[in-house]
């Protein structure tokens, strides 16, 4: 009974010391001096009133437990439904009905909400790149954003200084992306976990850094802007087309609508979400996937057994960062403006969570977790003030409760024959 | 006679100011069953971490099949033929037992990339056959049963056939046990001793053991080495050490 009186007594004292210097004491400008105010005595008696409250929850809280425990549960998703829907088999039928829904909603769809799902789409793609890298090879990489400046960047140069079209500049934003990672990964092919992950850290903003710096070729903090759009088979989007290019509508002989680039991009960018998830989930069921998995498992053991981990390693920074080129280039075309700030080290943040909450390794979890992830801050930009605190309880409140994400990965069943 | 398949000599291993391993010689004959055995901390497994490229060994020769191979990194080593179990199981735990046979068969599969994409005839006739190797050595090992489950659930005596099998997916020429009876009940290691015993006659592997249990290592080994605090002591057939009055005054201490 001490301890817990101890225990609220502390917590009450805490949420004074948290509240009364954040919500208690106000800056104030007062000609080029700043004083401090006091905050209205409302506000006070909110905050005692809070601490009080504490101090009860905190007292009661074990005997609340208690008696929650004997209670009938709450009506909980049945373990054979969540193990059902984390088969293989079972998520790669949602994700072919995924796929469906998603070819024909945009046709109905309202304009802002396909450039939303765009969106969500370049997310889905980020995700599961950096999947390959976190969730199966194990190495925690937080400065994924790099990649994916370095894919924007490569087709915003591209298309700058040499006019070279989305289609062809995306392979090659593809392979520099993979260069960059192939780059990265030989110094940090001897750390793990936190120093893998400082490094890492250390490696995007270097790319951000460089990127504003080099003002005569990337235009500093400006950025580049003008960059084309993707055309179809040579046709633009455009209301009118460029010298020597026609334009969708009138080949068609259609009217002229806006609505009709925003659903261009949209399925660009879930054509090449389907191939992310096409080669990823081919790449799974290959030795290199399995390799990477077991590197992720037992380093040690892996060498025992003859693979060379350094292989493994690079290999996974390498396809990794492929997709977050991909995904860069399709940013750069959608977005028609590329600049640093749009690299920062909340976007890779952004993207490790996606990954975390969806499940390690698991392909549907990420898209799911995506959506989440863009579609919540976007429904609730009311409180956008709110924002990163919604963002950190919700993580807080996933790793309390399912710390394996979302849809964790299940193991394939692999058939033994007789 | 058969031929001498691992040669060591001289091998010296140093960590700053402490000689873990002094000038140990080993020499082993092909399809025998040699075993090291020694107090704790008598730098048995150091011994293992040298042959396999763990450590890189301050001094001396170790020759496979006349090829010396002290110094390279521990998967080239391991590609020679020379694998190795842990004293503590390393399984990848995560993964089911069967993935764990088929990644061990990492460098006999057809890892090109877009073979692999495109679902070849090759890619897929290569996959088959993992999968026809891995159930059979599920079978010898008895593990068949439990072949979906991952490693790291399965029961500790399986967990030890499970690197067992693991190590024999990388066709090994050497298999180097560390303390492979660790944790088993007598019945367990009544069933290891038939496994190493069919290993060497079905398999043509050589075996080198490191066990405490001096009933299974006196009734398997061609040959044992007796090393105390990093040096040889002594080395014979099980009856010669048996016999020895230094390893006895090494184990039971001065009488």
């Amino acid at each position: 009974m001490t301890r817990n009186l101890r225990t609220a007594f502390f917590s009450a004292l805490l949420v004074l010391a948290v509240a009364v210097p954040v919500f208690g004491l106000k800056l104030t400008t007062v000609g080029i001096r700043v004083e401090v105010h006091g905050a209205e005595a409302g506000t006070f008696w909110i905050i005692a009133a809070c601490a009080v409250a504490m101090f009860a929850w905190q007292l009661v809280r074990t005997r609340l437990a208690a008696g929650w425990a004997a209670s009938p549960s709450l009506p909980t998703i049945p373990a054979g439904a969540g193990s059902f829907l984390t088969l293989p088999s079972t998520q790669r039928w949602i994700i072919l009905g995924l796929v469906v829904v998603a070819l024909a909603w945009p046709f109905y769809g309202s304009r802002g909400a396909v450039d939303i799902a765009t969106l969500i789409l370049i997310y889905v793609m980020l995700g599961l790149g950096l999947n390959i890298v976190v969730g199966l090879a194990g190495l925690l990489d937080l400065g994924y954003v790099g990649f994916y400046a370095v894919g924007a960047y490569t087709y915003a140069l591209l298309s700058h200084y040499y006019d070279v079209g989305f289609w062809t500049a995306l392979p090659i934003a593809g392979a520099m992306a993979a260069l960059f990672g192939f780059l990265l990964g030989f110094p940090v092919l001897r750390l793990r976990g936190d120093y893998l992950a400082i490094v890492t850290l250390g490696f995007g903003e270097i790319i951000r850094i460089l990127l504003r710096n080099m003002t005569e070729l990337t235009g500093g903090p400006n950025g580049i802007s003008g960059i084309d759009k993707p055309t179809l088979f040579g046709l633009s989007f455009d209301r009118r087309a460029a010298e020597g290019m026609q334009t969708f509508h009138e080949y068609f002989g259609v009217a002229y609508n806006s609505v009709n680039k925003v659903i261009f991009l949209y399925l660009i960018a879930l054509l090449l979400v389907l191939l992310t998830l096409f080669v990823i989930n081919r790449l799974l069921r290959m030795p290199i996937g399995r390799a990477w998995e077991a590197l992720r498992e037992d380093e040690i053991a892996c060498r025992a057994l003859g693979m060379n981990p350094t292989v493994i390693k690079l290999s996974a920074f390498t396809l990794g960062a492929t997709f977050a080129g991909f995904a860069g280039s399709f940013f750069a075309a959608r977005q028609g403006l590329v600049s640093p700030e749009s690299f920062t080290f909340i976007e890779s943040a952004i993207i490790l969570a996606i990954v975390v909450l969806g499940g390690m390794g698991s392909q549907l979890g990420v898209i799911l977790a995506a959506v989440v992830m863009i579609l919540l801050p976007e429904l609730m930009r009311e409180f956008s003030e709110y924002r990163m605190l919604m963002f950190g309880a919700l993580m807080v409140l996933m790793m309390i409760w399912r710390p394996q994400g979302l849809l964790p990965m299940q193991r394939p069943h692999l058939e033994l024959k007789q | 006679m058969s031929r001498p398949i691992l040669e060591v000599r001289g091998l010296t291993m140093r960590f700053g100011g402490l000689l873990a391993v002094n000038n140990v010689a080993l020499n082993v004959q092909e399809k025998q069953v040699v075993s090291m055995i020694g107090p704790n901390g008598a730098g048995k497994t150091t011994v293992f971490n040298c042959l396999t490229g763990f450590y890189q060994p301050t001094g001396g020769e170790i020759l496979i099949e006349g090829e010396a191979i002290h110094g390279l990194p521990g998967h080239q080593i391991a590609r020679k033929g020379v694998v190795r179990t842990f004293q503590n199981v390393r399984l990848f735990k995560d993964m089911t037992a069967v993935e764990n046979l088929l990644v061990a068969q990492h460098r006999h599969l057809n890892t090109n990339f877009l073979a692999g994409l495109f679902k070849t005839p090759a890619f897929r006739q290569s996959e088959r056959q993992a999968m026809e190797f891995a159930r059979h050595w599920l079978e010898q090992v008895d593990l068949i049963e439990v072949a979906n489950r991952p490693a790291g659930t399965l029961a500790y005596g399986q967990q030890r056939r499970l690197e067992i099998a693991r190590c024999m997916m990388t066709r090994p020429r050497i298999l180097m046990l560390d303390e492979p009876a660790a944790g088993l009940n007598p019945r367990e290691t009544e069933d290891l001793k038939a496994l190493i015993g069919m290993l060497r006659q079905d398999h043509g592997v050589t075996v080198l053991l490191i066990e405490h249990d001096m009933k299974l290592v006196m009734s398997i080994s061609d040959h044992i080495y007796v090393i105390n605090q990093g040096t040889p002591l002594a080395d014979g057939t099980p009856e010669q050490i048996r016999s020895n009055p230094d390893v006895i005054k090494a184990y039971l201490g001065e009488a």
